[in-house]
């Protein structure tokens, strides 16, 4: 039988991925360029008996979805800039408390309100560092449509896998652009969910990790009566300030994420083999840089394309790898230089690095990438 | 005879972290006896809770309790409402997470008339950061931030609750230990928004600086000042001066929001 | 003669000094920074004492 294919535009495709996921909670506040993240979901849960709840503000949004996941549900929200900066605090509770949820970026441009209506690259430092405390943070970076479908699925498996918040930043370009899309069958892509305790609700520890690093999640109402807390805690849930207990926790957050990098990270190279020049390229960028190899190679320079799809944990072994093998690495983002810092540091003075950005409200034509790529040769 | 409180209460949990004198421990009082009038089911029944002393209260009880970020109580609690309707959903906290802070989730839970019980502890103050005035703080007072009395006008939140919309609002004080439970089990019965103020008493942060010389002399100020709604009526203005109305100040019936949107639900499963 | 035991929790009890002040027949005493069940016959059973506790600790038990 023929796969179902549609033309969708970005922000649908991720709506479709959710639910394909499992997702049947959605809080949100309206944002541009995000809103049909929440349109398209707002009328496709309620089918599946899913719940889709409009909050007052950004925070009670992030809020409602911490408390729906602790019930079992799969929860998501979606979001552009402002509202992420909004969010911060409470994707740190997310984080300590080990809650999953999908938080979806629709990037655009500028500090505060900016251009609503203009495609960005500038929250990805945010994604990393954006809550306050050490933490570890995972971020997916799709760019295109059928991408930006299988990475909210993989976004979903990974928040509930590690039991954590995920983000998925894709920039207002993908987000609005409509493509070709083949919906996967279902049982076609891995679907995981949340690993459910075995012991008994007087033996359960909701932080015990005594089993692996992520601890198993009991829902709210499903017979286990446990402590959820933003506190430093211990591993029965209940806050304690006692110094190997608040260390103990605090690293196996972290290293839940750093010892699984593996597992967690995904990218793409393109002609890397023979490249003498790698661009580092990540989402509706990472198009137009693909172009520019392409043309590029027509001219008979050894260039390649780099595109990490998760972008945190940073590609940090491949990167390395790659700056000694090239001449230099030109990093483009639109943004007036982010990531390529953490290129600039896995490189290890290896090889040049260099920014291309653009935070006009356009995207990064190919030729622009061209032409750096000829300057830094 | 005696209240058995124990089977409650998480083993080991006790003495309490608030101070000597503190009204909050006979709030938890009376919301354990309450909930055990309403015969809930513990291991069905979600505590929430902001930051501050107050919304220290979930993490002594057994039951699955949630301890979230200040202010945002109400916000957690509709995602646990919504995502489980068949729980029962309390909420509680203190003055300054509930309405400064959290304020907006506070009017909105409040308009949406989600079924939830929300047990205020008004205390007048910010304790647990040491006494700086909230918006419940009386104008005039001392606090830690208003060293020349307090310039802020008061936020009455019982009469908030129900400009904003919830179904039942009620008010008694923490030298009130019977209406406590009274209340809050009149709460959680109403399908719907409600919200129970408790007038409590913060000894160590607002009495010391307020002419109070003892825990004792503010619950007998609480204790003499609380007029019954339905006495009100027959007061005058002059006698109602300083004084606070007490018991159940508004109910009424109103579609509950898990239940119209469950409602959604059939709609777009085309029932 | 009354039948109540009045039962203080020593390890909760910080010593506010509620239930002494709000004891309709006296029956309690601070005892420095505790308080001291000194007048058990007079306990009348109206249970304010263990209501206002914040503590949960003085319990009235029947004897």
């Amino acid at each position: 039988m023929a796969k179902k294919v549609a033309l969708l535009q970005g922000n649908q495709a991720c709506a479709a991925g959710a639910v394909y996921a499992g997702c049947t909670f959605f809080a949100g506040y309206p944002i541009t360029p995000s809103t049909e993240v929440a349109e398209e979901l707002s009328n496709d849960l309620p089918k599946i008996g899913g719940k889709f709840i409009q909050m007052e503000d950004e925070i009670a949004a992030m809020a409602a979805v911490i408390g729906a996941s602790l019930t079992g549900s799969k929860s998501i929200t979606a979001t552009s800039g402002p509202g992420v900066s909004l969010k911060q605090e409470l994707i740190g509770y997310a984080c300590i408390a080990e809650v999953p949820c999908v938080i979806i970026n629709v990037m655009r441009g500028g500090p505060s309100t900016g251009m609503p209506t203009g495609p960005g690259q500038s929250d990805v430092m945010q994604a990393m560092w954006g809550t306050h405390g050490d933490h570890a943070a995972i971020a997916l970076v799709p760019s295109t449509v059928q991408e930006i479908f299988t990475e909210t699925v993989r976004a979903f498996n990974l928040a509930e896998k590690y039991r954590m918040p995920v983000q998925v930043l894709f920039d207002e370009i993908v987000g609005h652009m409509r493509e070709r899309i083949v919906f996967p069958e279902p049982g076609e892509l891995e679907v995981i969910n949340r690993t459910a305790p075995t012991v008994s609700p007087a033996e359960y520890k909701p932080y015990d990790a005594t089993k692996g690093q992520v601890p198993p999640l009991a829902s709210f109402g499903s017979g286990y009566k446990f402590h959820v807390t933003g506190l430093n805690k211990a591993a029965d849930g209940f806050p304690t300030t006692k110094a190997e207990y608040v260390d103990a926790e605090e690293r196996r957050q972290v290293n839940k994420v750093m010892d699984n990098v593996a597992d967690i990270e995904s990218n793409e190279e393109y002609l890397t083999e023979d490249a003498e020049v790698l661009i580092w390229s990540y989402g509706s960028t990472a198009r137009s840089a693909r172009y520019a190899v392409n043309e590029l190679r027509k001219q008979g320079i050894k260039v390649g394309l780099f595109r990490p799809v998760t972008l945190w944990p940073f590609p940090e072994k491949r990167t390395s790898e790659l700056a000694k093998q090239c001449k230099a690495i030109v990093v483009a983002e639109m943004n007036l230089g982010q990531m390529v810092y953490e290129v600039e540091r896995a490189a290890k003075g290896n090889c040049v690095v260099v920014h291309e950005g653009r935070v006009d409200g356009e995207p990064i034509n190919p030729g622009q990438i061209a032409a750096k790529v000829k300057e830094v040769m | 005879m005696a209240y058995d409180y124990d089977k409650s209460i998480r083993p080991g949990k006790l003495p309490h972290i608030w101070c000597p004198g503190c009204g909050h421990g006979i709030v938890m009082k009376g919301l354990i006896r309450a909930m055990d009038t309403c015969g809930l089911d513990r291991k069905n029944t979600a505590i929430v809770s902001g930051i501050g002393c107050a919304s220290r209260l979930p993490g002594y009880l057994d039951a699955c309790t949630l301890h979230t970020a200040h202010g945002r109580a109400a916000a957690f609690a509709t995602g646990v409402k919504m995502a489980k309707p068949e729980m029962t959903v309390i909420c509680c906290g203190g003055d300054g997470d509930g309405t400064a802070i959290g304020g907006n989730h506070f009017i909105h839970a409040c308009r949406r008339n989600i079924d939830m019980t929300y047990v205020i502890m008004n205390n007048f103050i910010y304790g647990m950061t040491g006494g700086q005035f909230s918006p419940c703080t009386p104008t005039g007072a001392k606090a830690s931030t208003t060293p020349y009395g307090n310039p802020d006008p008061v936020f009455d939140i019982s009469k908030l609750a129900i400009g904003a919309g919830a179904t039942f609002v009620a008010r008694t004080t923490a030298a009130h230990p019977r209406e406590i439970d009274k209340l809050i089990t009149m709460g959680i019965k109403h399908k719907g928004m409600a919200i129970i103020e408790v007038l409590d008493d913060c000894p160590t942060t607002y009495g010391r600086r307020n002419k109070f010389r003892s825990v004792v002399d503010m619950m007998k100020h609480l204790k003499a000042n609380a007029v019954p709604a339905v006495a009100a009526s027959k007061m005058t203005a002059e006698q109602l001066a300083g004084k606070f109305l007490t018991g159940v100040l508004f109910q009424e019936e109103r579609p509950e929001y898990t239940a119209q949107y469950a409602e959604v639900i059939k709609k777009a499963q085309g029932a | 003669m009354s039948s109540a035991r009045l039962e203080v929790i020593e390890r909760y009890c910080k010593g506010c000094s509620i239930c002494v002040e709000f004891c309709p027949k006296n029956v309690l005493e601070m005892d420095v920074f505790l308080v001291k069940v000194a007048r058990p016959e007079d306990c009348i059973k109206c249970m304010q004492c263990e209501l206002l506790c914040p503590d949960f600790a003085i319990k009235v038990h029947d004897a």
